[in-house]
């Protein structure tokens, strides 16, 4: 629940603040951690994160080895090569330039390489769009790396930050995808707290990746062929690399609020303890959502949020804690899965199956269709029903 | 309380830079604070809007402004094509960039609110600069009190500082300065 500052609260708060968007508050995390190599190609709305690091670079404020390629594809095929060698090594993208990597985010993740990626979460083509849904981040969703959405500037700022250390963690080794919502959050500025660098790297640390492919004197094969005799093995061990990031991120997130007195899970329960009614959601309409669950619980109604900020691996068994004792509960997806509900629906159902709440599957904010309070508190009323409205709706659609 | 600010001009009229600018001195006032621009095929000289949110308490609204408090319009050649007014509060107000005089203006625009007008450009030129967001900046503050004065010039100073020499960031400063001034008089106009 929000509770207002007093005016000298909000002072104090305020006087440490930065005004930034999104984008820079992920370009200062990067500058901060400084990373060794950081391969990238410009895309819309992820250009300004790659413009305000490149700029921090040619300024000294970071000594990392940029390397400008010709497409996100070679971006990746680049980040693969400086994480073997055994560099601590980022990128960014977006949209298409996400799609263009995608063959090498699973080569990436199978090769177990802790590579970070700030991600403008955009529409993907066609229609050609430039602005946001979660199409594209949708797209690496099988690909064995962790996925996170964040709700504004500030978890873009501390997510890239605990992104490094967990990604590195010696029982993970996964690359992982930190997705802000593309011109909602990469180009709108707010209030960011930012750590002292010196803070920021010895939180980060020093990076070790256990088996360097340039360390001569153990001497080791990597991205080798696979028969059928192990393959299944080595996928396998992907699946156990994810299944050691929910104990990991709880460390990461524990030294992270030691540090800042943010504390961060892989989900935000909001007011759910006693709802009867709930809104599950992604990204930067959170934020939205959570003013209209104020108005409507100042009006006696039992409503509650559940914010997902680890899509990969699914926190299932927190999401059925949760939401175990609602009674209706509406997904909201900003993507599709054309055929079938959406990818967000089908994780909570999961989660829930057998566990009683009735559900409705939403989709919205496709291209950057804005979602604004009035349609959030129609989902909210038509949640009183929700036998009448089984199968996928559309918010503010002309049908 | 919130309150939220629809800024009009043309694509390389400053419009979100001094979306951001009074974001940023009303931070430093101590208000909780967001500024983005409305983004389409860009182009310079194509209408577009930016905002500019402040409130005592946290901004978690991540919509689009559709009825805001103030509006502040850059450039007059947009009431031609643009509804400027629409979805404003009635206790709201307009601020226009304009020549005309504030009848003209009330008859084109409709509007039987609260008008402010400037010749923002005039100031803009006389103080040695070739667009007027800073001064509209200015006149804002004065009008509101809030952002007050200091805080503007303190903002200005950082924000426009990354990317303008200190010369040019000086002439803003005077031209915030001007458009405080300018606005004082103003309530014989309103």
């Amino acid at each position: 629940m929000k509770t207002k500052p007093t005016e000298a609260e909000r002072i104090e708060m305020l006087r440490r603040a930065k005004l930034l968007t999104g984008a820079e508050g992920a370009a200062h995390a990067m500058r901060q951690i400084n990373p060794d190599v950081f391969p990238v190609y410009p895309i819309t709305p992820q250009t300004p994160i790659i413009q305000t690091f490149s700029k921090f670079v040619a300024d000294g404020e970071a000594s990392t080895e940029i390397i400008n390629v010709e497409s996100e594809h070679s971006a990746m095929s680049a980040a693969i090569g400086a994480a073997t060698a055994g560099g601590r090594t980022m990128t960014a993208t977006a949209s298409q330039g996400l799609a263009l990597m995608i063959e090498n985010i699973y080569i990436a993740a199978s090769m177990r390489l802790p590579i970070v990626l700030a991600i403008g979460n955009r529409a993907l083509s066609g229609p050609i769009n430039i602005h946001c849904d979660h199409s594209d981040s949708m797209l690496a969703r099988d690909s064995g790396v962790i996925q996170f959405f964040v709700e504004n500037a500030q978890e873009a700022y501390d997510f890239m930050i605990m992104s490094v250390p967990l990604a590195e963690n010696h029982d993970v080794l996964l690359p992982v995808l930190v997705g802000q919502d593309g011109f909602t959050i990469t180009h709108t500025a707010e209030p960011i707290l930012l750590e002292e660098d010196e803070d920021v790297q010895n939180f980060v640390g020093e990076y070790e990746i256990p088996y360097p492919l340039l360390n001569l004197q153990k001497p080791t094969t990597q991205g080798p062929f696979d028969m059928p005799d192990y393959y299944f093995e080595h996928k396998r061990q992907q699946q156990a690399a994810m299944d050691a990031v929910p104990d990991a991120f709880d460390t990461v997130a524990n030294h992270y609020a030691a540090l800042t007195g943010r504390r961060y899970d892989a989900i935000e329960e909001y007011r759910l303890e006693d709802a009867e009614r709930a809104i599950v959601v992604m990204g930067s309409s959170a934020g939205t959502m959570k003013e209209v669950v104020d108005d409507l619980r100042e009006q006696g109604e039992a409503v509650g949020l559940l914010k997902v900020r680890m899509f990969r691996p699914f926190p299932t068994k927190k999401v059925r804690e949760a939401l175990g004792h609602v009674q209706k509960v509406a997904v909201l997806d900003r993507a599709m899965s054309f055929g079938s509900k959406g990818p967000l629906y089908m994780e909570v159902a999961e989660a829930l199956f057998g566990a009683g709440p009735s559900m409705q599957n939403y989709v919205f904010g496709l291209g950057g269709r804005d979602l604004f309070p009035a349609d959030i508190r129609q989902v909210f009323e038509n949640l009183k029903n929700p036998e009448e409205m089984r199968e996928m709706q559309y918010i503010g659609i002309r049908e | 309380m919130m309150k939220e600010i629809r800024w009009h001009g043309r694509g390389g009229q400053g419009a979100k830079t001094v979306s951001e600018l009074v974001a940023l001195a009303l931070m430093h006032h101590g208000y909780f604070v967001q500024a983005f621009p409305e983004y389409g095929p860009e182009r310079s000289g194509a209408p577009l809007q930016a905002y500019t949110r402040s409130s005592d308490e946290p901004i978690r609204l991540h919509c689009g402004v559709t009825d805001p408090d103030l509006v502040v319009v850059l450039d007059d050649s947009l009431l031609h094509e643009i509804r400027v007014t629409e979805g404003l509060k009635p206790e709201g107000f307009i601020l226009v960039n304009t020549k005309k005089t504030k009848e003209a203006l009330r008859l084109q625009l409709g509007f039987d609110g609260t008008l402010y007008c400037i010749n923002a450009d005039k100031i803009a030129v006389e103080t040695g600069l070739l667009y007027s967001n800073v001064v509209m900046a200015g006149a804002l503050g004065g009008i509101l009190g809030n952002p007050p004065l200091e805080d503007l010039k303190r903002a200005a100073e950082e924000f426009l500082s990354i990317k303008l020499s200190p010369k040019i960031v000086e002439i803003n400063l005077k031209a915030i300065e001007a458009g405080f001034r300018e606005s004082q008089h103003m309530e014989e106009l309103a």
